[in-house]
């Protein structure tokens, strides 16, 4: 009873003192504000703004048409280049694609001679080259086929074809892919940096010693700081989701969140032990900052929320496996965007659940040690 | 005539913020003279002292030290050589890492020292101190008395005309705080023209010198000699004549505070049997005894660092003993024993309440963890509230409070669960005279009304003796235990002080300087050196940031192996290969077509087959699940459907949640289909007229591997986030741990600073770029094509930039929080975002296009990705490697106008 007392009074203590300072209130509410909101709209995964240029060698009206095939938002306006400029400007990234049309390629076309155009893309620019390089072909081609067809009336259509479908997300919309996942990180890189914050202040103030001549055990000061702290950014979380993925940015999110909420607390109880266990090796908040970037960008980056866990190599992506954060982005894609319920992703809640208290009772392991070697 | 003032101050007045530090300061020194600065914590010492060293900006007022206008650059720096200055704080401007000669070597070259001159005064310095035996010891190492030795030989290598001490001794034992006071007046003997300016909170160490200023509140309070003060105001000591000439409302209560002696036959409250503490090799405590009855108050005297803390420490249960035992009560402390520490008291050294917390939530967490709650609680808080006099704070941040109040709400907190014991660590330190006092009676209130056990440390003589008994420490070592008197009467000697002096000197009587002639110059000092340029200060700091930073195991890992483990992490992790895409059929054909669609896709090296699935519901909900990335739905009469001609379509159903990984799939499915067409075809010996072929060509990276183009932009980005970062936190550790004052009042400039800084860091992050092309070859197999001479020159550039970078944010930031979080928030985004890395710049517009072309990240990708997957010649590179060193000069000149040479 007098330890759920003392908890309680920790925790509340923990908050108010959050809540007086004012640059790390205002840098945890920028982060779950303007920063998911930038990131979200920021970055775009789709092609946009391609830099394309064309070496017309040929100059007929079918050449001159693919100049104005190429449109925005997909792609800026084609720049004509002469043959000569085609290595200096790729090897200065001015353009990721070129177009070559080969003298006579209107002609030969015509004559059912055959005719070939190349398309030269800068295969370093991986996001783009791609998507580009297939976008490219199928502009192309339709205008090739639409030019002919003005000759010819029928086109055999084809034997066998694919309709491509997109499930969970027609559009294939970015913003809400890279605003929730930015949302997630935070979760992380936040939940991590204020509980090992917390921890180093009150050691660097002496408070944590004062603490410790008190009737408090090591485990409520812990737990004080694992609930205050986990449940500031499970707020900031539902706050984040309601005002800037909801609201701001008008998005749909296809699961249950109550159900992603009770996943990220879960997975919180992972993080502020983590923070804590920082804490213990750290011996300053330099020294918890050079580690928090060791340890926490790789399980950010590493996590399937960035680039998709499939093309990390086989051991790695079983490596991965054991950390919760991987588990984390795993249920809150299925939750958040395929609107997956409780039986598909409890395994993923256990696995951190498990991975969550082994870790808690390893940081307080550590953090007791800690203590009493405190000088 | 009379000679023009050493120092001549009119109506000097500091602010910080908008607290006034000092008002209205007018104040002259003669060339030769000596004046003590008296006054406790936080009256005005230090800013004055730092402004006539040249420390600190000059805001109001006029100030000409020998003879030069401090408000003017060029006569501070001409001044520079001929002046020292040690500030406060044990070894404060000293760097520990580094032993006694190394830090010597140093400021040595700072002055423009040759090696051999050097030498020649470093080892007569040595001598004249003492610290000839422990040349090699890092100065972090040393006790407080030799550490201020040290300093003092620092600020001696270069003969100073004017000699600024700020609190020299301040936690110094008694001894050594002697022999330093008798170093200064060998010194003085041999440089009667030096002028001397110190500062100090022990009172009575100013009767030494010609002159003693009393400063309060800013102001100054008295001057004149200390003789005079003490027969104007009629009082046997300085520290009498201080509280004696502060106002009458200040002063409190006058009548001395009458102390009782306590009954014998009294049980041991607590009690220490041959205590030892080892860290390590080092012995902290070294088997101290002693034992005090219940109600005594015990005082415990000691220099910082003699293992006073320690000893308390054990006693509380905060650090184990390693061997002996702690008795509290006549029990062996259980530090899992929480009934005890409900009987027991603690007041930790520095503050330790929460600063962020007002008076009155402190007051109710304290009580409220004690177990008080209710009615019961707010009673005794009242009853503190009024004890201690804090009614009119309850409401005010505990940060914010006067020292004075804050040590009494320390003590407050301390009692307020009614403790039998209270164990008191240096709680007054840097208190004023008469909050002192209050102090002292309210401690007096406690043993002898309510009979509690106060066990009390300190380093003010004074208050020793107001303790029932005291116990002398030294060096882990309990010299005698006694009551004062019975220990002065045992040595014989005047004062505590010096009854003090003579257990120290009988412990270890080899302890005595050898005296030998400190100061006289052998060469005239190289005045003339103080020129614009140095490559000697230059290097000295070089020198010592490399040899710091070998020193620091931390800084040294992340230096070396943050690196190499991001790169692993960075290399593997970004990646845009999508392969190994699991998917499954639904196959409601079963028709010979159908299993060629299938075979399709089991035989794609992008695709990988799962069990195929029984019905659409399951198929949606593995899907959902992640367990597919895709489905391949195959409508019934499909085979039939297509022999006939009649148009039949096969649904793949592609998860979208990743916009990246689900475009990618499109386009290996429709690549699929078109081949799957031809194939059909040309098995059906349909020969279709040749018409448009399309050849995509995949320049540079044929195969279309993300690691060729990958793994050298993460060099890049590695590149400018750690070697920023660390040079950032180079500079700024300076600012924190205080050694940034010898940029301000030694000749060094703020090129030479900030060049030398940068020098150990542009080596190390080129280092690890020859380690990241090695592992790029290696371990991540991506071919070097191009100019291995134009990559190395381009990185070379490139670190520099990106090390001055951090010398720019350093700029910017005071605490090395800041430095990390700032510099990593700095970099991260340009360097991810706008800098060709994910997106082509050429794809950027607006605002991150700007600042894509401000950043040095955009031109080395150009380069990298250039020298390895494009393979272009050193020709080819260079107008990137051009860019890339046009940063360097601009980032370092506007960090060094940006960078201030004195303090506000």
């Amino acid at each position: 009873m007098a330890a759920i007392r003392n908890l309680l009074t920790l925790a509340r203590k923990e908050l108010a003192g959050l809540l007086r300072d004012r640059f790390m209130l205002f840098f945890v509410l920028y982060a779950f504000t303007g920063m998911i909101y930038l990131q979200a709209t920021g970055i775009s995964h789709e092609l946009r703004n391609a830099s394309i240029a064309i070496v017309d060698e040929d100059q007929s009206p079918l050449a001159l048409r693919f100049r104005s095939a190429f449109r925005a938002p997909d792609f800026q306006a084609p720049a004509l280049i002469g043959k000569g400029e085609v290595d200096r400007a790729m090897a200065d990234a001015r353009y990721t694609f070129v177009l070559d049309v080969p003298p006579d390629f209107q002609a030969d076309l015509l004559a059912g001679r055959g005719a070939e155009l190349q398309i030269l893309v800068d295969a370093t620019a991986m996001m783009q080259a791609g998507i580009g390089a297939a976008q490219i072909q199928s502009v192309l081609s339709d205008e090739v086929t639409r030019f002919l067809a003005r000759d010819k009336t029928t086109i055999v259509p084809d034997a066998v074809s694919a309709q491509l479908r997109f499930a969970f997300n027609q559009t294939l919309e970015t913003t809400r892919f890279t605003g929730l996942m930015a949302i997630l990180f935070n979760v992380t890189m936040l939940s991590v940096l204020l509980t090992g914050a917390a921890v180093i202040r009150e050691r660097e103030h002496g408070t944590l010693e004062h603490l410790l001549v008190m009737p408090v055990r090591p485990l409520e000061i812990m737990g004080a700081k694992v609930l205050a702290n986990g449940l500031v950014v499970l707020g900031m979380t539902a706050l984040s989701l309601a005002l800037i993925i909801r609201w701001a940015l008008g998005i749909h999110l296809a699961g249950s969140l109550p159900l992603f909420m009770a996943g990220t607390a879960v997975y919180l109880f992972f993080t502020t032990a983590l923070g804590i266990f920082l804490a213990t090796v750290a011996r300053s908040m330099p020294q918890l900052g050079l580690l928090f970037i060791l340890i926490v960008l790789p399980l950010n980056l590493l996590s399937g929320g960035n680039t998709p866990l499939e093309s990390m190599p086989i051991w790695l992506q079983r490596i991965m496996q054991f950390s919760p954060a991987t588990q984390f982005v795993a249920f809150a894609q299925a939750i958040l965007y395929r609107g997956a319920d409780i039986t598909l992703v409890w395994r993923h809640f256990a696995a951190v659940a498990g991975m969550g208290a082994l870790f808690f009772c390893l940081s307080l392991w550590r953090f007791r040690r800690h203590l009493a070697a405190a000088r | 005539m009379t000679p023009p003032p050493a120092i001549r101050a009119t109506g000097i007045s500091h602010q910080y913020g908008r607290i006034p530090a000092l008002d209205a300061v007018t104040l002259a020194v003669p060339p030769g003279g000596t004046l003590a600065l008296i006054g406790p914590d936080g009256v005005g010492k230090s800013t004055l002292l730092g402004l006539i060293a040249g420390a600190k900006r000059l805001q109001r007022g006029g100030l000409e030290v020998l003879g030069g206008d401090m408000a003017r650059g060029r006569d501070r720096r001409r001044l520079q050589p001929r002046v020292a200055f040690m500030p406060q704080g044990l070894g404060r401007n000293l760097y520990p890492d580094l032993s006694v000669r190394e830090n010597l070597e140093f400021f040595g070259k700072l002055f423009g020292q040759g090696p051999g001159e050097r030498r020649q005064r470093i080892d007569r310095l040595l001598a004249a101190t003492g610290l000839a035996p422990f040349p090699d010891r890092p100065a972090g190492k040393l006790s407080g008395g030799m550490r201020q030795k040290l300093g003092l030989c620092c600020a001696l290598i270069h003969d100073p005309d004017l000699l600024i001490l700020d609190e020299p001794t301040t936690g110094v034992d008694p001894l050594s705080r002697r022999q330093f006071w008798d170093l200064i007046d060998g010194i003085r003997a041999e440089r009667p023209g030096m002028t001397l300016l110190v500062a100090t909170s022990y009172m009575d160490e100013a009767q030494r010198f010609d002159r003693a200023v009393m400063m309060d509140g800013g102001r100054i309070l008295a001057d004149g000699t200390p003789v005079e003060l003490m027969s104007r105001t009629g009082t046997a000591t300085l520290e009498a004549a201080f509280v004696a000439l502060l106002p009458p409302d200040r002063r409190g209560p006058d009548e001395a505070a009458a102390t009782t002696t306590l009954p014998a036959g009294r049980p041991i409250a607590i009690e220490a049997r041959e205590l030892t503490c080892r860290f390590g090799d080092f012995v902290a405590v070294d088997r101290v005894s002693f034992a005090i009855p219940k109600g005594e108050i015990f005082g415990f005297l000691g220099s910082n660092g003699c293992g006073k803390t320690t000893t308390m420490k054990m006693l509380t249960g905060l650090l184990p003993a390693s061997a002996g035992t702690p008795l509290l009560f006549g029990q062996p402390v259980d530090p899992g024993d929480l009934a005890t520490r409900r009987r027991v008291g603690y007041m930790a050294q520095s503050f330790s309440l929460y600063g962020d917390l007002s008076v009155a939530q402190n007051l109710d967490l304290h009580a409220t963890l004690f177990g008080l709650t209710g009615g019961a609680a707010q009673a005794r808080i009242a009853e503190v509230v009024a004890d201690f006099g804090l009614a009119p704070y309850l409401t005010a941040l505990a940060d914010s409070l006067p020292l004075g109040v804050r040590q009494r709400l320390s003590l407050a907190v301390s009692v307020l669960h009614k403790p039998e014991v209270l164990i008191l660590d240096e709680p007054t330190s840097g208190v004023d005279p008469v909050a002192r006092d209050a102090f002292w009676r309210q401690l007096t209130i406690l043993s002898r009304d309510q009979g509690v056990t106060i066990f009390v440390s300190t380093h003010y003589m004074n208050e020793a003796a107001r303790c029932d008994r005291v116990a002398f420490m030294q060096a882990g070592r309990v010299l005698a235990v006694g009551a004062p008197d019975d220990l002065r009467q045992a040595k014989d000697a005047t004062s505590l002080d010096d009854a003090f002096v003579a257990y120290m000197r009988e412990s270890a009587p080899d302890e005595a300087p050898a005296p030998g002639p400190a100061a006289a110059s052998p060469t005239p000092n190289a005045l003339a050196d103080a020129g614009a340029f140095s490559l000697r200060r230059l290097s000295a700091y070089a020198l010592r940031e490399g040899l710091e930073l070998r020193r620091d195991p931390v800084r040294l890992t992340v230096a070396l192996l943050g690196t190499l483990m991001l790169m692993l992490v960075f290399g593997f992790g970004i990646n845009f290969d999508v392969e190994n895409l699991r998917y499954t059929v639904l196959d409601r054909d079963h028709s010979p077509l159908s299993r060629t669609v299938v075979e399709a896709f089991s035989s794609s090296r992008y695709f990988q087959g799962t069990p195929p699935a029984a019905d659409a519901a399951q198929a949606l909900k593995r899907l959902q699940a992640n367990d597919v990335a895709l489905v391949v739905d195959i409508p019934p009469d499909f085979g039939r459907d297509v022999k006939k001609g009649t148009p039949a379509e096969i649904a793949v159903r592609i998860d979208g949640a990743m916009p990246f990984r689900a475009e990618t799939i499109q386009g290996y499915v429709a690549g699929l289909f078109v081949r799957l067409q031809q194939d059909l075809a040309t098995e059906a010996g349909v020969d279709e007229a040749p018409g448009l072929n399309l050849i995509p060509r995949f320049r540079y990276n044929q195969a279309f591997r993300s690691a060729d183009a990958m793994v050298p932009c993460v060099i890049g980005l590695l590149l400018v986030f750690i070697p920023s970062i660390l040079t950032a936190l180079g500079v700024v550790r300076e600012k924190e741990l205080g050694s940034i004052t010898n940029l301000y009042v030694t000749p060094v400039s703020r090129l030479e600073f900030l060049l030398g800084k940068q020098l150990p860091y542009i080596a190390i992050a080129f280092f690890n770029y020859a380690i990241m092309v090695m592992m790029a070859l290696v371990i991540f197999h991506v071919p070097l094509k191009g100019s291995l001479l134009g990559l190395s020159l381009g990185a070379l550039a490139y670190v520099m930039a990106t090390t001055a970078l951090g010398l720019l944010v350093s700029c910017f930031v005071s605490t090395q929080t800041a430095a990390v979080f700032g510099t990593a928030i700095v970099t991260m985004l340009p360097a991810i975002q706008f800098s060709g890395m994910m997106q082509p710049v050429s794809t950027l517009s607006g605002m991150p296009h700007l600042l894509g072309a401000i950043f040095p990240t955009t031109y080395f990708v150009k380069t990298v990705v250039g020298a390895f997957t494009k393979g272009l010649s050193l020709a080819e590179l260079t107008p990137f490697i051009l860019s890339l060193f046009a940063f360097f000069p601009a980032l370092v000149l506007a960090a060094t106008v940006l960078l201030r040479k004195q303090e506000a």
